[in-house]
Order: structure tokens, then C-alpha cells, then sequence
């Protein structure tokens, strides 16, 4: 199969320690080779042994390192070639844009993974695995894909899968040979087995809440009146450790998303620009910030300054947070001063507005209000801070290593698939339909849950997984 | 020495229920048609059990008949008892059984082909077929052969039917031939030690066509069936049995049959059980049944089981079902439904007479299996094509199934596709969406069958749009595309669906107030009163209400037939699992409509498994949905290939862009 050349930049679109630019085809060589030169200005890489690194320039735009991968052994399975270069966005770029010039084409999405997938590489399961792999943020999501990869997720489903067929089987047999398979009694027996389905896919189903949290990180936002201590709380999640920060989406200028991680858990810290700039006008309504971001957030940390008394701010704060459902953290912050505001101050702050909705709080933390001490001056109640989002998200403890959890949507719309689908066989039995209804949405929950394994092929799945690759990885 | 050489446009070898249906076909769209025979007197001869449809063979009957078929109105002439099964389940799996006259069913269709223009019966064993080679015709341009194997098939791609010879040396050319071979191939009957070298009933086998196919280079195999004896009828005590009685209300097989013309007084059947006494004499003596001790070589229908096998594999069970069933009004013959078997003959009357009834019976002709060569069907195409010769088609149990519905749909559908390549048309290929025609033959074009096929009702995925009693609104307008529909049955056909669709919107949009008259009439009826108006249509949705019991609060009623009522009821009371499995078609059918470009190199697509490449170059499947069927053949080959093909469709794309 002939393949024109193709490439991107395979690391992220960030500003990063290093970046790399991936040419994969037939003239990937040749295009390295005519912008690659050695430190004494040497064409080198048409010569060039396979899988060595080499030192350079590439053009006059940067220092790089670059390495030969010659057909097959690559991870497209063609002739390509890695550019390592210094990792600025806008390096990188110049690197990509030379390499366009020079005759390669821009990668469509998961191009690279999909010429692997067409030369063998690799087969649709573990495609899709990889994308997880990829796409992971932090240690519990990529225990979760390798899993995946390893199959764990397969195995349930498919014992799922089967005791559907069997039952499909049975009514099919009994259609067919009445005289030697008899259906009497067996409508409270398929109640019972659905009954237990519905469990299990809800049980699965229930996991994914859980897998978009580890997978994606927790969308949080802070909220406080003014010089409560968002900022401070802000750093002191961030740490020193400014690499392990990503900055997600928006422009370098006006910063929107940070995701931070926090112990093993990764928060998605919204409007982290609006905390930073002291003098934004957001920063000092604390209020507007609630309202702004408390909708897209699963998690709200309001930071109360126990130094200073509650006012008409905190009051409004509060009032919006207890008709929102969220689940909510409240850090008592500069417990390490004299406190004038009490735990059963702020406790009755929210008395007020709750009324009817703390009776509805849900199971784990979620959408309840819990209270913290913390002092973001001594860096004190961080580990309780990263204990309680556990509790709250994870309930407590993440066993990703043995438990299967959903992360991809398409599982979860599938399993979604399925359960409705066996709803339906229920209504069915209640309305007391003939057995020979029974198996059209059986066959339907069994097809669904097929599509999570590979076992149905679906034919817009191919296109559907390789369009959610990221350009160019 | 002369020899007579005749011209012809289609030569039909057999005449039995698909000979029949495909000889019928061929003549009735004008092309000069013989079908060639054993034994005239043996025309559409039923060699087993004396009815014709029963669970999803009723199916089968109605859809042929939809289509232009002779079956259904042949039964409809012809039978002695008549009852819908199943109608204490949904609608999908009612199906229609009737009990033939067997020397009338038989004597009625040679009518039928006698009274036929442009066709002739012949009786004569053919014993070659003609051919020649395809070059000339410059059909087939395959690439480059390489490998042994693609020798082989670049060998065997290269062939065109000319004709026929028969025993005595006469020529018939021909431009298309089909095989309705049925259990005649190399036949032979065993009854336990006892062999004959004969067809059914002591018919003359085919001897020589099996080399001739062979010398073409078309594979053959053995299958095996069989059947129970007959008794005398004076023999049997009826009153031990069961007395099974046929429909007040008979429904005729045929769309084009008025009901009216066709109730009548009915024979009756019998229901009597085996026992443990029975299961003792045959299990007794299975060394010496041919089968157990090794003698039958063919391969048995799993889903048709002798005694023998029923008793082995049902050991739990302490009794099978009997059926003893007249083989019609002008002989006491009687056909022992549930009880056919191999065994020699003194086991056979041993057994027999354990039975309930049967206690004193006499046999009239004993019970036998027969082992016959055929093909294995995924030699063809879904036109029942071959697919290294062309002009040659095959059906019935030629092509490895079982069944007189089964054959009879096989040769309607071969008959068809034989005189459209006759005309270079397009020919008529059914799918599973659409009929039971399209199931079993995908199934016996794809699947690896290694026993007689035998529809049964859990073989058709989308089995509620499926109905029997559906079949001329899913199938008529195809068999009038044809040619074989007459044009007043298609205007019967359009005046049904009008007067169906009229009636459903005007009980959608007939609504009733939550009043006192009907509160009072859902009251009665055991159904919960209204909160709010709602439509005729609604209530015929609840479970314990239908469009009958509604005649009272339903003022505007028109008198409509029976079968619009039907077909309304079905299509309100189920319409929800009726879009469901609408939804599952359209899946299906996006995998249908993605072709396999027939020059595809599977050779070319490393990813795909080993075993999966040599099932798809075998196969040739026509479509992903094929291909995905084939067994051997993974869901993850199936991902392999659908990227494969968009790559190979893009390139195809881009190098048309270059040529213009």
C-alpha cells in the first residue's frame, strides 16, 4: 500500500521541556534529511542507522536530536522520522510548518495510529486502549486502560454477554422444539436472571462517574470573598512543582483550566487566571465566580477567612452553593490565627438556605457539605484536603488495580444501551408478552454490550476511534 | 448413428418441489423451458411427511407464493387438513400447516407443468453437463495467478454451461441449466442391513451426473435423511390416540386464494406416545441401526432426528411424540409422524407395536434412510449461481438443505435468477431483512452447514417483521417486478396496503373523552379508566383490549377483511418492538451495503488472521455483512477489513481523480 507522507507534532501543543515532531512515509527520510544537518553541516540522516539518535541542527531554527525509524520496525510500520526539539510552542511549530514545506502532509487525527493499525501493527482493541493511554492524566486512569488492555473489562462483559445468549438460546430452543423444551415457569425465572443483569450493567454503568473523574480529573472551582485565600489555597495545591502542572486549553495569555494533581487525584482548577490577578474585578466578587463556574463543576472548594467575620458576601456565597447540589468543601482557612468565625458559625450560615436539600444528600459526600480546617500559610490540611475528594469521588480508596471501572463513553453509552434494552424485556414480561417478544431486546442488550468488546462490529466505530486521537499522536 | 439435438433457452434436471418452482418460473416469463425427470409420474412427489409448511416452513410457503410461487396454491388445491400453530404466541412464530393429499398434491402439479406453455416434461436421467470455456465470452479477467490455489480457481473460474446430455445420448442446448437434484445423486436406502441402490421409493437414482459435476471441478459431498414407516391404516386403534383435528376457520396458504372457496371437511390426525418399553428394543439394538454401526457415511439433520437419535440423545426423556397422519383420502396408508429411523425391519415392527394404538399395526412400506451426493452450498452465489460456471444454478437439497419449502423457495428463487441471466437483468437476491427466502439461502451460502439445513423459526434475526401474515406486503411487488405476479394479484396488493394504512391513522387520530360511556366499556373489559382523552389506537395497545373489543365505542367503523384488520391490530398492538427491530435492520443493513470489491486480495491485508483469509478467499463474500457471518471469520477481522476497504475505496477515489 502506497501512502503519502505525514506528519505533526506528536507531543502535546504545549509549552513543554521537549517536543517532538513526527514524520511518518515514504519520503520521511528524505524530508528529514533535507533540514537536518550535523554540527559540522553534514547531510547525515540519508545514511543514517536506524533507531540512533543524532545531533543537530534542524534548519537554522533550533538544536534538535533526530532519530531514523525504518520500515517496519516503527511505530506506524513505515520509514519515519523523529525531530526532538526544544519544547516551545512556537518551535515546534516552525519545525512542523518546515517540514509541510519540505512535502509532508498535516496528519489528519489519529493518522498515525491508524497507518499502524493498517500495517499491522496493532490491532482496533488495543487502538482504542492506546488512545486511553494517551489520554490518561494521572496513575489511577492508566492502571484503569492497561486493564482495559489486559482485558479485565472484557472478561466481565463477556460473562455478561453470555448468560444473555443463554437465555436467548432457550427460548429460541423452546420455540423450536416445543415438544422437548418446555417454557412453563420460566417467565419468573428470566425476571429473576434479568433482575441480576440489570445489577451488574448498573454496577458497571455506575463506575464510568468514577472513570471520567480519574481519566479527565475532577472539575473543581474555588470560591471565597476577597482575601479569603484563594490563591494561597491555590499554590498550596500547586505545590513547587511547577512540571507536573498542564495548562489545558485557552490562550498562553488568559490562562482558564489548570490541572493539578493533588496526591494521586487530579483537579481540573477552573478560572485559575480570575485567582491569580488580584486586581481582576472577578477576584472580588467572589459570588460572580460561583455562579459562573458551579454549574460545570463537580467540586467546590469555598475558602471562609475564620480571622475576619462572615458578611453579605460569604451569605450570598453560601445561599448559592446550598441550591446547587454540589458536592462542596469548605476550608476554614487561617485556622493558625485567631479564629472569630467557628465551624458551627458557617454550619448555621448554611442552615439557613438548606432546609429541604440536606435531606437529600447523597450517599459518600456527594453533593454534601464537609468542612475542613486549613492554614494555607502553614501548609496544613492538604492530606486531609486530598482524603476527603477521595471519599467523596472514589469512596475512599481507588482499587483500580482490581476493579473494573468505565472510562471510555462509548462503554458507558453502550452499557446505557444495554440496560435500557433490558428494561424493556422487563416491561415486556409485566405486560405478560409471549415469550418470542423476549429475545428482540435481549438480542439488542447483547448486541450493545457486543460493540464494548469489538464482538459487534459497528461500522462508524472505526472512523469514530480514530477521529479521537489528538492531531498527531 | 443420429442423435437428437434440440435448443433450448433452460434446462431444469429434477421435478420435484424446486424442479417444479424453477421450471414454472422459467416458462412463465417466456423462456422455452424441460424439465427432465426419473419418473413423470413422480412430479412433485412428497417422499416424507404428508403436509407441507409448520413452523416457519409456513413462512416459507407464503413468501413463495408472494413472490409467484406454485406451493401455496398446489396446497391450497389439494389439502386434507389445515391449522394455524403457535397461536398462543406472538404473531411472529404463527405458522401455517397443512395436510396434502399426497397422490393429489402430486397429480395437481403435474397438472400445472402440463398446462404450461413453453415448458416440457421429460423423463430421462441427465447424465453430463455441457460446457465450455468462458474466454470467449471474456467474462472473467482475473489478475496474474500465482500461488497453486489461485491456479486452481483461475482453472475453475472459467467456465459457461452449453447444455445437457442425457442417457441416450440426446443433446439439449441450453443457456442456463439448473441442478433440483433433491436425494437422487448416487441415492441409496438403507433399512438396517438391507441396501438398495435406489432414489426415494424405490425411484431410479441418478448415476453418472455426480462424475460430470466432478469433472468440472464442483465439489460434492454426502448427506443422509430419513423417514418413518407406513402402516396400514385398518391396523391402528384410534382409540387410544389423541384425535387431532384441523382450524374451524381455514386460512389459505395462497394470497391469491379465496378463503371463502376453500373450508371444507377435514381428515383427522392422531397424537400417541413412545414409551420406556420402546426406548428398550431401540436401545437394544443400535449396533444394528446403519448409522451407529457405521455403515451411513452422510451426514444426518440434527433438527429432523430419527428414533434413534431422539432416544440417544433425550435419554431423560420417557416419552416422544407420534403423529400418525393420513397420506390421503384414497388409500388407509398412514405416515408415523416422530418415528423415522434406520433400523432393520424386524426392530422397526418391534418397536412400533409398543406404541399406544400401534399395538397390532401392519407396516405397508418400512422405514429407511437415504444417503444422496450434494453440494456444499458456498459454491454460489446468493442468485444460487455457481460461481466457477456460469449459466449453471442449484437448488433444493441438492444445495445440502432439507424440506419441501425449503427446495421449493431454493428453486423459485434459481428459476428466477436463471431466466434474468437469460435476459442480462438484474437478479432478484433476497436478504435477511426481508424474508425467511433470504435467510436460508445466505445461511446456506455462508455458514459452514455440515447436515441437512432445515428452517426453523430462531434463524431469522428480524423474525417479527417477518410475519407469515405479512409476507405479500414484503414480498409481492418484488415477484411483480419479476413477472410472476398477475397484475390483479398486485392491485389486490396495493388495495390491501391502502385500506391498512387508512384504517391505522383514523384509529390514531379517533380519540375518546374520559366520559361515562367509556369508562363503563374499560370498566367491563378489565382495563383501567381514562385520566384524559386518548386515541382508538391507544387502547388497542393495552393488553387486554383489540380492535374487536372496541367495536362498540368505535362508531365510525367501516367493514374491512379480515386480513386488513389483522395486519392493523399487529401493527398497533406491537408497534413499539416492530421500531426496534426496524432499528436492528437498518444496523444490519449498513454492514449489508458495504460491498467487497469482487478483485479484492485478501493475500494483500496482513493483519487479517490466517484462517480467516483462506475462509474469505473461499467464501468470496459479497459484503462486509457476509462476510461477518462466515465462520472462522472474527469481529476483529471484520475491523481489519472495514479500514482496509476505506483505504482501498479512498485510493480507488484518488486514482479516478487522477484519470479524469
Amino acid at each position: 500500500m502506497k501512502t503519502d507522507t505525514i506528519a505533526a507534532i506528536a507531543t502535546g501543543m504545549t509549552d513543554s521541556g521537549i517536543g517532538i515532531v513526527r514524520i511518518s512515509g515514504e519520503k520521511a527520510v528524505e524530508i528529514g534529511d533535507s533540514l537536518f544537518s550535523s554540527p559540522s553541516g553534514k547531510k547525515i540522516l540519508k545514511n543514517a542507522e536506524s533507531h540512533k539518535l543524532y545531533y543537530g541542527f534542524f534548519l537554522n531554527l533550533d538544536e534538535v536530536m533526530a532519530v531514523v525509524m525504518k520500515a517496519p520496525k516503527s511505530f506506524t510500520g513505515e520509514d519515519t522520522v523523529e525531530i526532538q526539539c526544544h519544547g516551545g510552542v512556537l518551535v515546534m511549530g516552525k519545525i512542523l510548518e518546515a517540514v509541510l514545506k519540505a512535502g509532508a502532509r498535516l496528519a489528519e487525527p489519529g493518522e498515525f495510529t491508524k497507518r499502524a493499525f493498517l500495517n499491522g501493527r496493532m490491532d482496533l482493541s488495543m487502538a482504542e486502549a492506546v488512545i486511553d493511554v494517551i489520554r490518561s492524566q494521572n496513575e489511577f486512569a492508566l492502571t484503569s486502560s492497561v486493564n482495559q488492555l489486559k482485558g479485565m473489562l472484557s472478561e466481565r462483559i463477556k460473562d455478561l454477554r453470555a448468560h444473555i445468549i443463554h437465555e436467548i438460546a432457550f427460548i429460541e430452543s423452546a420455540l423450536d422444539d416445543p415438544e422437548h423444551i418446555s417454557l412453563e415457569g420460566y417467565t419468573h425465572e428470566l425476571t429473576v436472571k434479568v433482575d441480576g443483569l440489570l445489577n451488574s450493567v448498573k454496577t458497571l454503568k455506575d463506575t464510568a462517574d468514577n472513570g471520567r473523574f480519574m481519566k479527565e480529573g475532577i472539575n473543581t472551582v474555588i470560591v471565597g470573598k476577597p482575601n479569603a485565600g484563594k490563591s494561597s489555597l491555590l499554590n498550596l495545591i500547586l505545590g513547587e512543582d511547577r512540571a507536573i502542572v498542564t495548562d489545558v486549553a485557552g490562550t498562553t495569555r488568559d490562562i482558564l483550566q489548570e490541572t493539578v494533581r493533588l496526591g494521586e487525584i487530579s483537579l481540573n482548577v477552573m478560572d485559575t487566571a480570575g485567582i491569580r490577578n488580584t486586581d481582576d474585578v472577578v477576584e472580588k466578587i467572589g459570588v460572580e465566580r460561583a455562579r459562573q463556574f458551579a454549574g460545570k463543576a463537580d467540586l467546590i472548594l469555598y475558602v471562609v477567612d475564620t480571622s475576619v467575620n462572615l458578611d453579605d458576601n460569604d451569605r450570598e456565597i453560601a445561599s448559592f452553593i446550598a441550591s446547587n447540589h454540589k458536592s462542596v468543601i469548605v476550608l476554614l482557612n487561617k485556622s493558625d490565627l485567631d479564629n472569630v468565625v467557628s465551624e458551627e458559625d458557617v454550619s448555621n450560615l448554611f442552615l439557613n438556605f438548606m432546609n429541604s436539600s440536606m435531606g437529600e444528600k447523597e450517599e459518600n459526600g456527594k453533593g454534601s457539605i464537609i468542612m475542613l480546617k486549613s492554614s494555607a500559610r502553614n501548609r496544613l490540611g492538604l492530606e486531609e484536603l486530598e482524603k476527603t475528594i477521595r471519599a467523596i469521588f472514589f469512596q475512599g480508596e481507588i482499587k483500580s488495580s482490581n476493579e473494573i471501572v468505565i472510562t471510555n463513553m462509548r462503554h458507558k453509552e453502550a452499557l446505557q444501551e444495554a440496560y435500557d434494552s433490558l428494561m424493556l424485556v422487563k416491561k415486556s414480561i409485566e405486560e405478560g408478552m409471549p415469550e418470542d417478544f423476549y429475545s428482540i431486546d435481549l438480542m439488542s442488550a447483547y448486541s450493545s454490550l457486543g460493540r464494548i468488546i469489538g464482538e459487534e462490529v459497528d461500522d462508524d466505530l472505526v472512523e469514530e476511534i480514530f477521529s479521537k486521537f489528538c492531531l498527531g499522536k | 448413428m443420429s442423435e437428437i439435438r434440440e435448443s433450448v433457452d433452460i434446462c431444469v434436471i429434477g421435478a420435484g418441489h424446486a424442479g417444479c418452482e424453477a421450471a414454472l418460473a422459467c416458462a412463465r416469463l417466456g423462456l422455452e423451458t424441460v424439465i427432465f425427470t426419473v419418473s413423470v409420474d413422480s412430479v412433485a412427489l412428497m417422499p416424507c411427511n404428508p403436509n407441507i409448511g409448520g413452523s416457519s416452513k409456513g413462512h416459507l410457503v407464503r413468501e413463495l407464493d408472494a413472490l409467484g410461487g406454485e406451493m401455496g396454491k398446489n396446497i391450497d388445491k389439494t389439502f386434507i387438513q389445515s391449522k394455524m400453530l403457535n397461536i398462543s404466541k406472538g404473531p411472529a412464530v404463527h405458522s401455517l400447516r397443512a395436510q396434502a393429499d399426497k397422490a393429489e398434491y402430486s397429480r395437481a402439479m403435474r397438472k400445472v407443468l402440463e398446462n404450461q406453455q413453453h415448458l416440457t416434461v421429460k423423463q430421462a436421467e441427465v447424465c453430463e453437463i455441457l460446457w465450455e470455456d468462458a474466454d470467449s465470452y471474456g467474462t472473467i479477467e482475473k489478475k496474474e495467478a500465482t500461488t497453486e490455489a489461485a491456479k486452481e480457481e483461475k482453472k475453475s473460474l472459467r467456465k459457461k454451461v452449453r447444455g445437457v446430455k442425457i442417457f441416450t445420448g440426446a443433446v439439449y442446448e441450453c443457456k442456463a441449466v439448473i441442478l433440483c437434484t433433491g436425494t437422487y445423486l448416487r441415492a441409496r436406502c438403507l433399512c438396517g442391513e438391507a441396501i438398495t441402490y435406489t432414489g426415494p421409493n424405490g425411484l431410479q437414482a441418478a448415476t453418472y451426473l455426480t462424475d460430470s459435476l466432478k469433472n468440472m471441478g464442483i465439489e460434492l459431498r454426502r448427506f443422509k435423511t430419513g423417514t418413518p414407516a407406513r402402516m396400514d391404516g385398518r391396523s391402528i386403534d384410534y382409540s387410544k390416540m389423541e384425535e387431532q383435528l384441523g382450524d374451524e376457520r381455514i386460512v389459505p396458504f395462497s394470497f391469491s386464494t379465496d378463503p371463502e372457496t376453500i373450508q371444507k371437511e377435514q381428515a383427522s390426525c392422531w397424537l400417541t406416545y413412545t414409551n420406556e418399553k420402546t426406548h428398550e428394543i431401540i436401545r437394544a439394538n443400535l449396533d444394528r441401526s446403519p448409522i451407529y454401526a457405521g455403515i451411513i457415511e452422510g451426514t444426518g439433520p440434527r433438527y429432523c432426528p430419527s428414533i434413534e437419535d431422539k432416544v440417544v440423545k433425550f435419554a431423560e426423556k420417557e416419552r416422544h411424540q407420534v403423529f400418525i397422519e393420513p397420506e390421503g383420502l384414497h388409500t388407509s396408508e398412514m405416515y408415523v409422524g416422530g418415528m423415522s429411523s434406520s433400523l432393520p425391519e424386524d426392530v422397526q415392527l418391534a418397536m412400533y407395536r409398543t406404541v399406544p394404538g400401534l399395538e397390532n399395526c401392519k407396516i405397508v412400506r418400512n422405514a429407511y434412510a437415504i444417503e444422496y451426493d450434494c453440494i456444499n452450498a458456498r459454491q454460489l452465489y446468493a442468485t444460487l449461481e455457481f460461481k466457477s460456471v456460469k449459466g449453471l444454478f442449484s437448488a433444493g437439497q441438492m444445495n445440502g438443505s432439507s424440506g419441501y419449502e425449503e427446495a421449493a423457495c431454493q428453486g423459485l428463487i434459481a428459476g428466477i435468477n436463471a431466466a434474468m441471466s437469460v435476459f442480462g437483468k438484474e437478479p432478484l437476491v433476497l436478504d435477511r431483512s426481508e424474508s425467511y427466502i433470504g435467510v436460508l439461502i445466505d445461511d446456506l451460502v455462508t455458514k459452514d452447514n455440515r447436515e441437512p439445513y432445515r428452517m426453523m423459526t430462531s434463524r431469522a434475526e428480524y423474525r417479527l417483521l417477518l410475519r407469515q401474515d405479512n409476507a405479500d406486503l414484503r414480498l409481492r411487488r418484488k415477484g411483480y417486478r419479476v413477472g410472476l405476479v398477475h397484475e390483479e394479484e398486485y392491485q389486490a396488493l396495493l388495495l390491501k396496503e391502502r385500506l391498512i394504512e387508512e384504517e391505522i391513522a383514523r384509529l390514531k387520530e379517533t380519540f375518546v373523552g374520559a366520559n361515562r360511556e367509556i369508562q363503563d366499556f374499560l370498566a367491563a373489559h378489565g382495563s383501567s379508566p381514562l385520566k384524559t382523552a386518548a386515541s382508538l389506537a391507544d387502547l388497542i395497545c393495552r393488553p387486554e383490549l383489540n380492535y374487536e373489543a372496541l367495536r362498540e365505542i368505535d362508531k365510525n367503523r367501516k367493514p374491512l377483511p379480515e386480513v386488513v384488520i389483522q395486519q392493523v391490530e399487529i401493527e398497533i398492538k406491537y408497534e413499539g418492538y416492530i421500531v426496534r427491530q426496524k432499528r436492528q435492520v437498518e444496523q444490519y443493513k449498513k454492514m449489508e451495503k458495504k460491498l467487497i470489491p469482487q478483485d479484492i486480495d485478501y493475500d494483500d491485508i496482513s493483519s487479517l488472521r490466517l484462517e480467516a483469509r483462506q475462509k474469505l478467499k473461499l467464501f468470496m463474500p459479497a459484503s462486509i455483512g457476509q462476510a461477518s457471518r462466515i465462520s472462522g471469520v472474527s469481529p476483529a477481522d471484520i475491523s481489519v477489513l472495514l479500514v482496509y476497504l476505506e483505504h482501498y475505496n479512498r485510493l480507488q477515489d484518488m486514482s479516478d481523480r487522477l484519470e479524469h
